[in-house]
């Protein structure tokens, strides 16, 4: 199949386009925070709880807040935010058509996939919260953005790789279907270690820069519920890897190192979800856990890549 | 849950090393590299078995530890889980307002007519009924028993997933072989067809699935920067009831799709170039030799190799290791030179050269010492028993005279697949138990276990008082919202007045 460069160099325009678009909404994100008053309302009580009661509840006392600029900047600053994730989109879709496959074949594309996944699940997540009337969620857009622009400019300038035609072991059905599942889990669980990075700093009293954050549970709740969503995906990508394996490379299951790496992670990660149920490690610990789980798939993600030699080394630069 | 936690962790940090070390079962090569560079630290991790990590016996202790723990919190979690299927949800709460989710309203309808609306709401709840002193009478109703359904179901099927693993890997193997890609066969006779062979601990090798692999050609598709576009093996094989009757069925063999002859598969892994040399020995005898040179650049496929020869028709052992031949080299598939220098521009078989070096003498095939097929002894060479006796870039028709005016004639070059074959009879197996584990997963993270009570008490003058009471048994967040759905759906219900402003709350646990 031919390479179209032209629509390579437009998806490449949108792909950087869309860079500066997260970085913008990140600074306006950022001047929502600093002059974001702290909601008198606001406590800290509740952390290392992460039981029952409803998302209602929790923006409760927020919806009381009145509306004024800070908030209207965050508002243009999601709206921002939602127009460089089209655009986003749109630069896989033109690499895509450019080439005549899936846009996620190699670490620049696939880093691109996790991150319009992370945002895009950010954007549902805020959706669903301001429906309910959580409105200091939203402030949390320029931290989810933060690592999204950190990843996405390594991956157009370190990792970047021109549009090229899938090499043979690539070639097959199952990387539409493997791959889109672990960009998927890997994007929204960026979104949870977020929620628990932020968790874990709301918990230090007396702290000013805390005292903005949404409250503890809500962060709390925002980790656990993208994990719970993220975990069956990413189940799901490691089994039809392992399916893609044994039609590849004559074994299901060969403790490559990206094989064992994914599973140390979903280990980490079924480890959170039983800390978070069970009585002493809730709260501070889960989230530690949670943090620990993402670094392993950030290490899984550029470690295993780019320094391990492994079968999964052909996706590399 | 607490063991359980710190065996997952224990297990998550035990595989680590394996990810971060070379291993002997993925690439012993790297593991040799690792020992050549860090000479006292290798040792010690050696005997930690952090070279070996997955077939350790520390890693099968936190394994078998973790599903020992996880057997023990199942078998009880399955028995109260059986009991709780047949057993009725729980009686009413005497103090249906001290709930995390709590409604309370007045209806026109009587106490039965609200009820009779409250079990046809509840549609799909397990649903019991009872009254108190007084008149009250009251509704018990719970749901979401399929999330610890799903949870046993996880937890059972990982165990399944493991043994199923362990007995795939007692009763398969892997083998790899060299087939050369101009009618060459290969049959899976025994372990000895096979240039290596790796058995589960309970295959001895005698009853392989017998079947003929014939490769006729192999056809790489390159683009013009040299990256591989697909490969081709073209491909005829015998399934065991064609053995006697000598039927072949042709079969494409391309990478991601494999050759699968009952429960063996066969799978195209590599390739390369095998250079044919003819020898033309002083009294006129002539010998030929196809042997595959191992590829030492991926990109280009510059190859590297050893032929060897014995020269015909010596009987004395003494004169015939003065005489035997190994042209080694470098072979390129598409020359390249930089002065005399050979390389490789391009994979693929356009203008094949080789540069080699003839060496003469005694190859020390019978010093009890393995040879690799690529190599030849170095250890000769120093010892001064196989001497150069001639250097030369050749290309496909030139030949070359050695100093006993034996003729060295480079004929040309053959192409090679390796394939490898593999047989795991418990696969499926695991496929179904990872079926399984995700399914059981995703049900006991979706499903929510939750209950709901009715209460409902002759008001004065008429109508029904109801009280309703919710508690989420698992903290599934979401539960507030049905809660507050169905208790306004209910209490808006045929009634007067609306219910108490502040009743419909929902408190935070």
């Amino acid at each position: 199949m031919p390479i179209n460069p032209i629509l390579a160099s437009y998806g490449d325009l949108a792909y950087d386009t869309a860079l500066a678009l997260y970085l913008l909404a990140m600074v306006l994100h950022a001047a929502e925070y600093a002059a974001g008053r702290v909601p008198a309302a606001m406590t800290i009580a509740g952390h290392g709880g992460g039981g029952g009661g409803s998302l209602a509840t929790l923006g409760g006392p927020d919806t009381a807040t009145p509306r004024h600029a800070a908030e209207r900047v965050g508002r243009s600053a999601v709206a921002l935010t939602g127009l460089a994730a089209l655009v986003h989109a749109s630069s896989l879709a033109l690499r895509g058509f450019a080439i005549g496959r899936v846009p996620w074949a190699n670490m620049y594309e696939f880093t691109s996939a996790i991150c319009l996944v992370a945002v895009t699940g950010w954007l549902v997540a805020l959706y669903q919260y301001q429906q309910r009337g959580a409105r200091t969620v939203q402030r949390l857009g320029g931290f989810v953005l933060l690592p999204v622009v950190v990843l996405m400019f390594l991956g157009g300038t370190v990792l970047y790789a021109r549009a090229t035609p899938l090499i043979p072991a690539l070639n097959s059905y199952w990387i539409t279907i493997h791959v889109s599942a672990a960009a998927a889990s890997a994007g929204i669980l960026l979104v949870s270690g977020v929620a628990s990075v932020l968790y874990l700093i709301s918990g230090r009293p007396g702290s000013r820069f805390a005292a903005r954050l949404p409250t503890s549970a809500t962060l709390d709740r925002l980790a656990y519920r993208s994990a719970v969503v993220a975990l069956p995906i990413w189940t799901f990508a490691i089994i039809t890897g392992a399916i893609w394996a044994e039609a590849a490379w004559g074994r299901y299951w060969g403790w490559d190192p990206k094989e064992t790496c994914a599973l140390v992670a979903w280990i980490v990660y079924a480890g959170y979800l039983h800390a978070r149920a069970t009585a002493g490690w809730r709260g501070a610990r889960a989230a530690w856990i949670n943090v620990f789980g993402f670094g392993v798939m950030l290490f899984n993600l550029f470690f295993v890549n780019l320094v391990v030699a492994g079968l999964h080394s052909y996706a590399g630069i | 849950m607490r063991t359980a936690l710190v065996l997952l962790f224990l297990l998550a940090l035990g595989a680590l090393p394996g990810a971060l070390l070379p291993q002997y079962s993925l690439n012993p090569q790297r593991v040799r590299t690792y020992w050549a560079q860090h000479p006292k630290l290798a040792p010690l991790l050696d005997r930690l078995g952090l070279f070996n990590v997955f077939t350790s016996p520390w890693f099968a202790a936190i394994y078998l530890l973790l599903f020992v723990s996880l057997m023990g919190c199942v078998v009880p979690r399955s028995i109260e889980y059986a009991r709780q299927l047949r057993r009725d949800p729980v009686p009413t709460p005497r103090n249906l307002s001290r709930l995390p989710h709590y409604a309370r309203g007045h209806c026109d309808a009587g106490p039965a007519e609200v009820l009779a609306a409250a079990r046809r709401r509840l549609r799909g709840w397990r649903i019991t009924e009872g009254t108190e002193p007084g008149g009250r009478r009251t509704l018990s109703a719970e749901r979401g028993y399929l999330r610890e359904a799903g949870n046993l179901a996880f937890h059972v099927a990982l165990v399944g997933l493991l043994v199923s693993f362990a007995i795939g890997k007692l009763l398969g193997y892997e083998g790899q072989v060299i087939v050369l890609a101009n009618g060459s066969q290969f049959c899976n006779s025994g372990p000895l067809a096979y240039d290596s062979f790796r058995p589960g601990a309970l295959v001895d090798g005698t009853a392989l699935e017998p079947f003929c692999v014939q490769v006729n050609s192999f056809t790489p598709v390159y683009l013009p920067t040299g990256q591989p576009e697909e490969f081709r093996a073209l491909l005829a094989y015998q399934e065991p009831e064609d053995l006697t009757t000598g039927t072949w069925h042709p079969y494409l063999l391309r990478v991601n799709d494999p050759l699968r002859i009952g429960g063996t598969r066969v799978y195209l892994v590599g390739h390369g170039y095998a250079p044919q040399f003819t020898v033309t020995f002083p009294d006129g005898a002539q010998r030929s030799g196809t042997v595959q040179w191992r590829p030492v650049d991926t990109t280009t496929l510059l190859s590297e190799g050893a032929t060897k020869f014995d020269p015909p028709g010596v009987s004395d052992d003494a004169v015939r290791r003065t005489r035997q031949l190994a042209i080694t080299g470098l072979l390129a598939p598409t020359a390249v030179y930089q002065g005399t220098l050979l390389s490789s521009g391009f994979p693929d078989l356009l203008d094949p050269a080789v540069a080699v070096d003839v060496l003469q003498g005694d190859l020390g095939n019978n010093s009890g010492r393995s040879q690799s097929i690529f190599t030849v002894d170095q250890s000769m060479v120093d010892s001064g028993r196989l001497k150069l006796v001639a250097r030369a870039n050749l290309r496909p028709g030139e030949q070359l005279t050695l100093p006993d005016r034996s003729v060295v004639r480079f004929d040309g070059v053959t192409r090679f697949v390796s394939l490898q074959v593999s047989y795991d009879p418990a696969q499926a197996w695991v496929l179904g138990f990872a079926v399984l584990v995700l399914s059981g997963l995703a049900l006991s993270l979706t499903v929510k276990r939750r209950r709901f009570w009715v209460r409902v008490a002759p008001a004065e003058p008429a109508g029904t008082v109801v009280e309703l009471g919710g508690l989420a048994r698992t903290d599934a967040a979401g539960y507030g919202e049905e809660f507050e759905r169905i208790a306004g759906e209910l209490l808006r219900r045929g009634q007067a007045q609306p219910p108490v402003p502040a009743a419909a709350s929902t408190k935070g646990r």
